[in-house]
């Protein structure tokens, strides 16, 4: 019966998108409506096929299989962000790079860059997490996801966001707000994903077996709601045409710019935060082996991260239209926000002390207290930075891309990064990684190239920021803007350098991870039973 | 799980009690400099926040007690420069175009306030180091389309070139010889060939030699009969080997085919006769100013 529903349902969907892409109003809106009706009428022919043959799978076992398939989907995916990073930063480097006669203009830094933007925090970002999540929450609850085929469908509907968004954007179909460039369409897709998500989370926590909630799911069940209401209320859009890409956003001036950046704050806060805390609170412990350091740290530090983040996104908007007051409340709640931050830091970089000799022989544990050191750097350089005075010098120059990318490279990729060595051997099934010399390849690589990155950032944009004020007696500017784009050029290539090296490690880490599940034996698993710890 | 609190090891406190998938929590307080930290912090933002303007309220928001305003201060960093500069400034605009560069004073401020508004307004096009880009004329030959002396510098800047909001823009059109179908394509050949010989570059004579009837047919009326152009309509000199678009067969027939059509804005509405003035006198200093 239930069946018949999800045909008719798939069914009904493929038609539409197909009327819908017979009438498309522009090349965006045909490619995203025919993607749809491809992606259901290909649910459509494997519920067809599976139906009544599949065996019930046993609720005594976690769900795996979404698991195993979101860290493809992650590792893969990164390697592809990592790759469009490091071409756009040889483009600004070498503008010839943009290959406009050859390509279009299809290939443009503009095109690229939110391309690049979305494929690591979305497509890398937001599958780690879902993939994270869902293990975890199995693991720590002693449940098996909740829902069936429910997570299923959220692994699938996310790539389907991707696809969708990462086409639009070569095609044109933009709203033009930093980390929520997806259009109408897509904003409403994922809106529906994200319902699935949290229920799969909420519905696995319900039926835990264990008394309390271990602070891993807080972060995570934050990460989900805070992020589900950020997209909604920054996303509030009118389409000009249900057959057409474009839409205009419900608000305008000033107090788009507030909800953008009180949106694009919080993606950094619960995305790439809170979020990647939960990750955090479940792998250094288990790949320590060691209990977490303090129980209440992790209650103060959780309420005061989540309550404060949400201010802080002013800082974004500092010496613009914004009003004096809300640029104050935005600064004074970033400042705020660094203990609470840093909370999580040292909850992890203690929860290691007992066992630091295992830093010589463990290269992902290295992996892991290299990631919390930069979470706790790019966490005091953000309220840093948030100090109006600070900012003067520091706005719209590359100091902020080299803050983002110490926090990005450094924390979300590193911690990311030892989740999936964490996890390829359990979930297939092996007794090791095919090879931890060539964690340390990558680990060394990726280090490297965050230190390349940033420190290239912080001089090219102190330097900039120094240009762009500089003043005579008279108050006359010094530099014209591309004497500045010129003095940028040196720092430029050292920053593309640090992503050839970052990419690197990332292909290594691929191969590493293919080569263990392909070349390394099975082991009988022992964890796959949802059974309480203890 | 095991309710009895166990001991981890013998200096360590003990855990919650509590256990995930083999996690363990110890129950350590928290940390005394990060709690301290986190107070002053939070002390600090109220502190600062009953300083500044912050707190909203029905009608406004809370002023603060120092009186803070971004706008104000920016506002008053305006006043005080314009104050400084304010009688130079004057001055300069009474001044006759031609003397400024013999008054020292109004030299100085004027290379200065000139390179300044030259950065900010004239480098997209022509450069920071106004050598000129393909179609943008290089402002350090002694090659002017419309007159390098001062005050033609001016006019132009003033005025602009061939826009469609100042009536006394500077205005003349070449026309489109070949896509008009004033020339047909094997005459524009020739006379590309001689525009090549004129300018002193490997030509071919034969094609050259017909070229020069089709110039002077076609073209001299603007260009001159001997090719240097006539400053007067804005037609380049193509004896002297400088190129605006290109020297090239391919850049000359795509000239001569479609024709060209630069223009420049009206600098009138947006700089002040001052800042005109001052960027006019930096122009003229680059070199090669009459």
């Amino acid at each position: 019966m239930w069946d018949y529903l999800k045909l008719i349902a798939l069914g009904v969907i493929a038609v539409l998108a197909a009327i819908a892409a017979n009438y498309a109003r522009d090349l965006a809106y045909l490619v995203n409506a025919l993607t749809i009706m491809l992606a259901a009428a290909t649910a459509f022919i494997w519920i067809l096929r599976t139906m009544g043959d599949s065996l019930p799978a046993s609720q005594n076992e976690y769900n795996d299989g979404v698991v195993r398939a979101g860290v493809i989907a992650t590792a893969l995916w990164g390697v592809v962000g990592f790759l469009v990073g490091t071409t756009i930063a040889f483009q600004l480097a070498y503008p010839a790079l943009n290959l406009s006669e050859l390509t279009q203009g299809y290939m443009n830094f503009g095109k690229m860059r939110p391309l690049h933007t979305s494929a690591v925090i979305f497509a890398f970002g937001g599958n780690a997490l879902i993939a994270t999540s869902f293990y975890v929450v199995q693991r720590t609850s002693a449940a098996r996801l909740f829902g069936g085929n429910l997570a299923w469908f959220v692994f699938w509907g996310y790539q389907l966001v991707i696809v969708l968004a990462a086409t639009g954007y070569i095609l044109g179909a933009t709203q033009s707000k930093e980390y929520a460039e997806p259009e109408w369409i897509t904003d409403w897709w994922l809106t529906t994903v994200w319902v699935a998500y949290l229920l799969v989370f909420l519905g696995t926590l319900m039926k835990r077996k264990e008394p309390h909630i271990y602070v891993a799911n807080w972060f995570y069940l934050s990460f989900i709601v805070t992020i589900a209401m950020l997209h909604i209320v920054n996303n509030l859009a009118i389409p000009v045409s249900f057959f057409g890409s474009k839409s205009v956003q419900v608000f305008a001036g000033v107090q788009d710019a507030m909800t953008q950046w009180w949106y694009g704050h919080n993606a950094v806060g619960f995305f790439l935060t809170a979020g990647f805390l939960g990750m955090m609170y479940y792998f250094v412990p288990k790949q320590a082996g060691r209990p977490v350091y303090s129980y209440k740290l992790s209650i103060v530090h959780f309420w005061a991260l989540i309550f404060l983040y949400i201010w802080a996104g002013p800082h974004h908007l500092h010496y613009t239209a914004l009003p004096d007051w809300a640029s104050t409340l935005g600064m004074v709640m970033s400042i705020a926000l660094w203990m609470p931050s840093w909370g999580g830091m040292i909850n992890g970089l203690m929860t290691l002390s007992g066992a630091w000799d295992k830093l010589r022989t463990d290269p992902i544990i290295r992996m892991m207290v290299v990631s919390v050191g930069f979470y706790g750097m790019s966490t005091f350089e953000g309220p840093m930075m948030s100090i109006k005075a600070v900012n003067s010098l520091s706005h719209y120059t590359d100091w902020t891309i080299g803050h983002v990318h110490s926090g990005a490279l450094g924390w979300n990729g590193m911690i990311t990064f030892g989740a999936l060595y964490f996890l390829v051997p359990r979930l297939w099934a092996r007794e090791r990684l095919y090879s931890l010399t060539l964690v340390s390849w990558h680990f060394w690589l990726a280090t490297i190239g965050i230190v390349l990155y940033a420190s290239s950032m912080w001089v090219s944009g102190i330097m900039q920021g120094l240009m762009w004020r500089e003043v005579d007696s008279q108050g006359f500017l010094v530099n014209a803007f591309a004497d500045t784009v010129a003095a940028m050029h040196p720092m430029y290539v050292v920053r593309g350098l640090g992503g050839v090296l970052y990419l690197t490690g990332g292909c290594i880490m691929v191969y590493n991870l293919w080569a263990t599940v392909a070349k390394q034996p099975r082991v009988a698993s022992a964890s796959v039973a949802a059974v309480p710890a203890e | 799980m095991s309710k009895k609190p166990v001991k981890a090891t013998k200096k360590e406190v003990e855990t919650t009690g509590h256990s995930w998938d083999g996690i363990e929590e110890f129950n350590n307080p928290l940390p005394r400099w990060w709690l301290w930290t986190f107070y002053v912090c939070i002390a600090w933002a109220v502190a600062y926040s009953v300083a500044y303007p912050a707190w909203p309220l029905i009608n406004g928001a809370t002023p603060g007690l120092l009186g803070a305003s971004t706008r104000a201060d920016v506002a008053a960093e305006l006043k005080r420069y314009a104050d400084a500069n304010g009688p130079i400034q004057a001055k300069l605009v009474a001044a006759d175009l031609t003397q400024i560069s013999a008054d020292p004073e109004l030299a100085g401020f004027s290379a200065n306030a000139g390179k300044a508004v030259f950065n900010t307004w004239c480098a997209q096009c022509h450069g920071s180091g106004a050598a000129g880009n393909k179609g943008f004329p290089n402002l350090l030959d002694n090659d002017w389309l419309w007159g390098g002396d001062i005050e033609a510098i001016h006019t132009t800047i003033t005025h602009g070139v061939r826009n469609t909001t100042d009536e006394d823009a500077r205005f003349s059109q070449m026309p489109a010889f070949g896509k008009d179908e004033l020339l047909e394509p094997a005459q524009i050949e020739q006379v590309v060939q001689y525009v090549r010989q004129i300018s002193g570059q490997e030509a071919d004579a034969d094609l050259a030699t017909e070229g020069a009837v089709v110039f002077a047919d076609n073209c001299a009326a603007c260009h001159a009969e001997d090719g240097t152009g006539d400053r007067a309509q804005g037609a380049p000199n193509l004896t002297d080997a400088i190129w605006l678009y290109g020297g090239d067969v391919a850049t000359l027939t795509e000239t001569v085919t479609n024709a060209r059509f630069g223009v420049m804005p009206n600098w009138n509405e947006r700089l002040t006769e001052a800042d005109i003035r001052a960027v006019a006198t930096y122009v003229h200093g680059l070199g090669g100013g009459e």
